[in-house]
This record gives C-alpha cells, structure tokens and sequence, in this order.
C-alpha cells in the first residue's frame, strides 16, 4: 500500500453557537496519498470547506471545538505551534481558493507576488523572478513574462487562479487544497484549469485536495471521493466504484439527480426534505429524515463505517446488515 | 406551429464611454446580427462563456434594454418600435426567472405580496390576486404557509421556486430563465429542472434557458443555441449540436464541459486555448479567429455569415466540421 | 408571522449589544429631560438674579449662575430641547434633500446623475462651516436658519451612499424583475430601492445627527445661531468663554450637557450599525 500523507482520524468540529453545540462536521476519517487526487463532494453547508480550512488550522475564533487527530506526514497538525503551523502553510501545504482575487494583494504585481512567495525560501531576487516567469509557462498563463508585469484586477478570472497555483507552486508544496478551484469560472476555462491540477498530480508526485459541489469535476479529475453529508462523509473510496455502484442510499439518489440524461429518458430523481441543523449531536442516521429505507434503528443509532471492498467504505446498516430489509440494488 | 420568438438580425451596440467629459466613439457590439426564432412550447438552451452576449440578448427580449437594429418580433409584437400598448402586452406575456436566489425577491416584502405585485400592476383585482398567489404557489409545491415570510426565511430553493411562482402569476407564454438553477446543491437543482419541465409541459410554455451548465441544457432543452463574443455560432437541435457540433467554438465548448461520468474521461477532448476574450478591438473577420485551430488566412478578413447546413442545424463558420464517423 | 420574526430577531439584537443600550438609555434621560424641562427646572431660563451674578454651584443652585444671575441648571435644562428640535429639523431636512437626490441619480444616471453628482461634489469641495456661514448671512441670524443652513450643506453625506446602494439595487435582480413585469419608475424607486436602503439611512441618521448638532452649537457659538436670551448650549458655551478664568461653571455645564448628549447618538449609531448593517462592521 501506498504511504499516507494526510490521514485524518475521527475529526469532529463543533462550533459553539447560542442553544448548544452545531455539529459541522462529524468522525471523518480520510487518508491522501501523494500523487492522488482526492475530491470531497457534498452539497452546501455539509462540512466540506469546514474540514479544508481546519487542516490548515484556518479555523476563525474560539468558538470552534476540534475532536480527533489531523496526521501530516505523521506530524499531529493540532499539536503545532503557530510558528509551525506558518512553515507548514505554503511550504508543506498549499491551499487555493475559489476567489482569487481575495487571495491577490492588489497593489503588487502578480510576478513580484509569486517572486515574493518564491524568495521567503531564500532565494535571491533575480533568480526568483526568473523561477516565477518560469511557474507562469508551467501553468500555461499566455505570455508569461508580459503577464508577469500585470496587476491582479488586469487579469481575467482564470488567470488569476492560474497566478494562485503558480504561487503555490513555486514552494513546492506535498499537498494541495483546492476550495472549489473553478467555481468562478468559465467550462472552458476550467477545463484548463483541471488539466494543470491533474498534470501536477502527475509530475510532481503532489497529493491534491479537492472540495467541491460540482460532480463533473469530480468525475473528470478525482481518484477517490468523500460524499459528505450533514456533517458526515456517508460513502468514500474509489472514484469508479462510487459512481457505478453507489451503496449509501444518499449517495444512490444523488447519482440520479444528476443531470445525466435529457428529458425524454424521464424525470431526475429527487430527495425530499432538506438537510437537518444537527445541535448537540444525538444518536441516529442524519440521513434518515429523508431517507426512503429509514428503519426504527436508523433513527436511534449511529451507524459505523462498513468496509464495502478494500477500496470503498460506506456508513449505512443498509450496508453493514444490521438494517431489517435487505438492500436491494437500486 | 407557431413561431413565438422570431430575431433576425438582432443589435445591441453600446457607446462606452470613458469619463464624465467625454464620450468616445467606441462601440461594443455585445449582440451583433443574431437571428433565430423559438417555436411555441420549445425550449431553447442559450449556452455561451462570459461575455457572449446570452444576457444581454435576454435583457433586449425583455424590454429591459433597447436594441439597436435588426428585427424582433415576440408573439406578433415588433420589438423594435413597441407602443405602449405593445409593451404592456410584452411584459405580461414574458417572465423572467434569474439566477440568484437571494435577489431574486425583495427583501422587504413578503413572499405574497412578490408575487401579488405584478397583478396589482396589471390592474387585477386583489382578492383574486390573493387567490391566484395561492393557486401558483400551489403550482411550485409550496406550501401556503409560506405567504407571509419573508425571503430571509427562505431555502435557496424555496426561493427559486417562489420566483417561478411569481412569474407564473401572470399566465405568461415565454419564461426567459437566466441560470435558474446555477446557484442550487445538485438535489436541489434536480426538483427545479422537473418542476419547470412539468410546468413546460402542463401549461404549454415556451422557455429561453441560458445556462453555461452544458448537462442541464442537454437535459432541458429542444434546441441550443451557441453565442460567442456577441455572435450566434451555432444553433439547432440538441442531439445535433451536442453530438455533431458543427463549429469549433462549439466543439470546445462541448469537451470542456465536464462529463458525469468518470469512465468517460478518457475521452478524445480538444481543449481551447486562451480566455473568451474581449468585446473591445474587434476584428472585422470571425470573432472566433485567435483561439480557433482550424482559421485559415480568409477567416481573418471575413465574418461568416450563419447557414443552414440541414435538419434545422445553422452554423456560422467557414470551416464547419465535418461530421466524425 | 408577518414581519413580527424580524421585528423581534432585530429586538433581540438590540437588547444584546451594550452600545445600543449605554446609547438608548443616554439619549432616553435627555428625552425624558426635554418633555419635563418645566418640572424639572427650578427657576425660569430667563429669570435673573434669582442668587445673584456668578454664584459658584451650590446646593441651592447645583450648576451655579450666570453673568446676569440666572440659574445655569435650568438654562442647561431648557437648552435641551433646543438642541432635540436642532437635531430632528436637520436629519429631517437632510434625509429629504439627501435621499431624493442621492436616489434620483442613483437609479437614472446619466446626465441626471453628472449634474446632481457635480452639485454633491461641489458641496463637499467647501468648508461646511463657511457655507454654512454664508448661507446664513444670507438667510438672516437665528437658530433655524442655521439649522436650514447646516442642512444645505451636509446633505450630501446622506446623497452619496444613498446614490452608490441605489445602483447597486438597481441592477438586482428583484429590481429587474420588475421592471420586466411592468413597474414604473416611480415604484421602482420607492417600494423596492428606498425600502432596501432605509436600515443604512438609520444608521447615517444617528451618526450624522452628532455633527448636525456640533455645527449649530458652532454657528451659535459664533453668533449667527440663537440669540440671546435662549438658552441654547452654544450660545452659553459662547458667553462662557468670557468668563472661563473666574466662573467656570458657566462654560462647562452646557458643555458637558452637549458632549453628552452627543455621545448618546453616537453609541447609538454605532451599536444599530452593528445590528442593521453587518456588513458594514467587517469592512
């Protein structure tokens, strides 16, 4: 087996809120290897993001309590100092956003930013101008050396982001976070877009993280996936088996409400009911509410991880056997 | 059938201008000789990259913006020269859903008095603008419960659902829906799509889709329209444009589009170079020019004009692509 | 339902955030003063040599008395209202001439908007306090005068927000809906801008309300405002001055009066600012 890079083990975030505890997210576990792209999907407010920006321990205020470990390279990430934690940034972990432009000092040039990033490495000026322009081919920003000169607000949207990886890049770092990289953009652009994420996968060995709500870019990038729901990852593996043989019945519907078809082959598949606020966590499914094959059990019980094959896990009693019914292969 | 929708030749020029002293001569072709027509009941998937001109044309079609030449002719109205009388026919007739949830509705008024107001307007009285707010939220799936919230209480979907509502409160015969489903979670978009289908289907409607989601026009929609850069590049069909797309622009629209399946990926993609580019120093030849693989020396100079290449398939290209085996 | 949700999140909010409070409860006492300045004061404003010129405060009479022998703590009482009446005809008539014209350019443009605008900028181009001036030379001395005058000069402070929220409103969504179904202009601008724009407006009302009040008391400090024998707080701040070596308390009460009465708009203003606009707290 592959060596893990990022392993999170039973993490939960709960933020303290007026009336009690908000569950944000619950006991995810995930492992990412280098030279793998590892997508979360999962609909708004379903923890994504929250479980990104806590590896980079971005988390604002006091107010949020974090259970369980965050393993770098074998390094517990909760444990750092923030003097740690600011070599980790940058130079261990890189992260981009779906903005760019917030992420871009507007008074500086883009080549002079990346430089900048390039020369906290001790680096000389001229030769990290150079490693700059040279980062800019890299991500197939044309005209790179002119581009160089530009300000952030003269650039297009997909330049911007290009900016932000070449600056990522520039410190080489072993994992890449990617918030909803191509949110912002143009399908065009953001095929662009994923061909330089997936080609930095491959000749750079990085381990990429990818959060997103969009299923397309995960069926085109992802090796792997997480289907967070409420909170909770409900299914993970392989990105193949997911897609073909979803188990959690979550997942299954999603599959289908994904446009997928036109019109005349029938209606998509929807799910009814909206996602729970989860305050002071109790036992029980927090799919079962919308769920079709909700059983007694669902409601009172949390169900564990099952080990669907070696490479699929799934939360479901569907799934583990424990549910009366049997799963029926939808 | 009857045709609902008839643009020939459609304009919107802008005068930019570039301080408060001065106004320059330059001129932004956003819509520039577009020609189509929708049938009555069709929908048409209006698919083009920032900056194509999709919105602008919407706005023009809903009297939101003035065109500046061609001819457009909406249920028997000239567009082009409308009368009052004209106009106000137009607005019951046209609805508009937009994108985004959160502004689609006034934040101070409730969710029945948004959708009573476009009644009131059109002079209906309101007990039965009362009622008929009931009877479309009714038609929404929404419970009526709902009447007396406010936006701010409301679900992305609800609220989309309650902006359907409100365009429905005028029985209208053409939606124009920009990205009506962009900014809503894939389950939530699912419920969205099968609501404006049925409602499509029960009420005969005809919508205008604009979307840059390539699986939800390819879902929704009877024919697609391809703009870019302000020009119509190709229309026809869906199955035709999606599977034998004529123009390139419109093939590298179709394989950078993102394909729901992961088996899928390795498919043969030829991906554009370049961003959309920009409205301002336009060429006289095709607009599509830098970016194409295909331009040859005659592409520069010329503009192709749009062609019929048959089965109802128009395309604007020197160089249509020849269909793949 | 109805709206009473909001009203009572809105509420809720205010009760919690102790500016609001420390400000509401400021601004009530100075209220409270105005309404029963007759009961609460001991002795008429113009009543003279009620302990004789320039007694220092004493428990007879606690702020001491004036130049002509009339008592400081009733003069200071009854200024309050003058002050109340100064700060409601000024935010009356900013706001009128303010969000008329700031809403007017905002949603026409063009060349509606380029004169309106210049005239804006035009204001703000001059020192207020010497338009103010000669506006006031020019509409003769006296409190409302200057009150008109302060007026003409700040209402740009409320033209320019309201013409910057009014065009972003206008290109909302909800805003071009209607437009698509048949809303006139002058709906538009005042069922669907104005009403978005009005939790700003609150907020621009109690913090500009504080700079409405200091100008007057300027302008009466400078003797173009009320004229003797009002009791108006910058007028005695004016006369005090004379005296501020030998009789202290003549310049000081009316100051602390104002200062505190300013401070109340001021936490006010800052604490609804945080409930009503959010956004603006982040920035």
């Amino acid at each position: 087996m592959k060596e893990t890079l990022l392993s999170l083990k039973h993490l939960s975030i709960d933020y303290k809120i007026k009336g009690g505890y908000l569950s944000a997210v619950n006991d995810v576990n995930l492992d990412i290897c280098p030279g793998e792209i590892f997508a979360v999907v999962g609909e708004s407010g379903c923890g994504k993001s929250t479980v990104a920006h806590s590896i980079m321990r971005l988390l604002s205020g006091g107010n949020a309590k974090i259970e369980g470990k965050i393993l770098f390279d074998g390094r517990t990430l909760m444990d750092c100092s923030e003097k740690e934690m600011e070599s980790v940034r940058g130079k261990e972990i890189g992260m981009i956003f779906q903005n760019p432009l917030d992420s871009l000092n507007p008074v500086y040039t883009v080549g002079n930013q990346v430089g900048e990033a390039i020369m906290l490495d001790k680096v000389e000026k001229q030769e990290a101008m150079r490693r700059a322009i040279e980062l800019f081919q890299n991500v197939k920003m044309p005209d790179a050396k002119e581009r160089a000169g530009s300000f952030p607000h003269e650039l297009s949207g997909g330049m911007r982001q290009r900016v932000m990886i070449a600056m990522m890049l520039s410190r080489n770092p072993r994992l890449l976070i990617a918030d909803e990289p191509t949110t912002a953009l143009d399908v065009t652009i953001e095929a662009q877009i994923l061909e330089i994420i997936k080609e930095l996968k491959e000749q750079s060995n990085t381990a990429i993280l990818m959060i997103t709500h969009n299923f397309g870019l995960v069926a085109e990038a992802a090796d792997k996936i997480a289907v967070m729901y409420a909170g909770e990852v409900v299914e993970s593996g392989d990105v193949f088996e997911i897609f073909e043989r979803p188990m959690h019945p979550y997942t299954t519907l999603l599959m289908k409400a994904l446009p997928r078809k036109t019109k005349r082959e029938g209606r998509l598949e929807t799910i009814e009911g909206s996602v729970p606020r989860i305050l002071d966590k109790k036992p029980g499914c927090r799919f079962a509410n919308r769920c079709p094959y909700a059983a007694e059990l669902c409601r009172n019980r949390t169900p564990g991880e099952t080990m669907v094959s070696e490479t699929h896990r799934c939360r479901c009693f569907l799934v583990s056997g424990e549910h009366p019914s049997k799963w029926k292969e939808a | 059938m009857a045709k609902m929708v008839e643009l020939e030749r459609l304009e919107k020029h802008f005068r930019i201008s570039k301080s408060v002293f001065e106004t320059s001569r330059r001129v932004v072709r956003a819509v520039d000789q577009v020609s189509f027509s929708i049938e009555e009941g069709e929908i048409v998937g209006l698919v083009g990259e920032s900056g194509s001109g999709k919105t602008t044309l919407a706005r023009v079609l809903l009297s939101l913006t003035k065109m500046t030449g061609g001819n457009a002719m909406i249920d028997g109205v000239d567009l082009s020269k409308p009368t009052k009388k004209d106009l106000k026919k137009l607005r019951r007739e046209i609805a508009v859903v937009f994108q985004d949830p959160a502004s689609n509705l006034n934040p101070r008024q409730t969710v029945e008095s948004s959708i009573m107001r476009p009644m009131i307007i059109h002079g209906v009285p309101r007990a039965e603008a009362r009622e008929k707010a009931k009877e479309v939220l009714d038609m929404v799936k929404m419970d009526q419960r709902y009447l007396d919230s406010f936006p701010h209480q409301l679900s992305g979907g609800q609220l989309q659902r309650i902006a359907i509502a409100r365009a429905l409160a005028l029985s209208p015969k053409i939606m124009i829906l920009d990205e009506p489903t962009s900014a809503l979670d894939v389950s939530v978009q699912a419920q969205i799509l099968n609501l404006l289908l049925d409602l499509q289907e029960k009420m005969h409607l005809t919508y205008l889709v604009i979307t840059h989601d390539l699986n939800v026009i390819r879902y929704i929609s009877d024919k697609i329209a391809v703009m870019y850069l302000g020009k119509l590049v190709e229309f026809g069909p869906t199955d035709e444009v999606t599977e034998h797309p004529k123009h390139p622009y419109t093939k590298g629209l179709m394989d950078a589009a993102p394909i729901l399946d992961p088996r899928l990926r390795g498919r043969a993609k030829e991906l554009m170079k370049g961003d959309p580019g920009s409205l301002i120093n336009l060429g006289t030849g095709c607009r599509f020019f830098a970016r194409c693989k295909y331009a040859t020396p005659e592409c520069e100079k010329e503009d192709p004009e749009i062609l019929n290449v048959g089965n109802g398939h128009q395309v604007a290209c020197i160089h249509p692509l020849k269909m793949e085996a | 339902m109805r709206g009473r949700g909001k009203a009572k999140e809105t509420l809720q909010a205010c009760l919690k955030n102790g500016d609001f409070m420390v400000g509401f409860a400021i601004l009530l006492s100075v209220f409270l003063v105005a309404i029963f300045a007759e009961q609460i004061a001991p002795y008429g404003y113009t009543e003279q040599l009620v302990g004789g010129k320039f007694s220092p405060p004493s428990s007879e009479f606690w702020f001491g008395t004036d130049e002509l022998g009339r008592d400081v703590f009733s003069r200071v009482v009854a200024g309050t209202r003058i002050t109340l009446w100064v700060a409601f005809i000024g935010a009356t008539l900013e706001l009128l001439l303010g969000v008329t014209v700031g809403l007017i350019c905002g949603y026409f443009g063009k060349w509606i908007d380029r004169i309106f605008s210049f005239l804006t900028d035009l204001t703000w181009c001059i020192p207020g306090t010497i338009l103010a001036l000669a506006v006031v030379t020019l509409l003769g001395k006296g409190l409302t005068n200057s009150v008109i005058a302060i007026s003409l000069v700040s209402w740009a402070s409320y033209a320019r927000p309201v013409r910057a929220k009014t065009m972003s409103l206008k290109n909302m969504a909800f805003v071009e809906t209607g437009t698509a179904f048949g809303e006139s202009s002058f709906s538009l601008m005042f069922r669907y801008i104005l009403p978005n724009v009005v939790p700003s407006l609150i907020v621009m009302v109690s913090m500009s309300l504080p700079a409405t009040i200091l100008s007057t008391t300027t302008l009466s400090f400078l003797g173009l405002g009320s004229q003797a024998p009002s009791p108006d707080w910058g007028l005695a701040l004016s006369i005090g001055i004379t005296y501020i070596v030998n009789a202290p308390w003549l310049s000081i009460f009316p100051g602390i009066a104002l200062v505190y009465t300013v401070l109340g708009f001021n936490l006010l203003g800052e604490g609804l600012r945080d409930i009503l606009d959010p956004h603006m707290k982040s920035q």
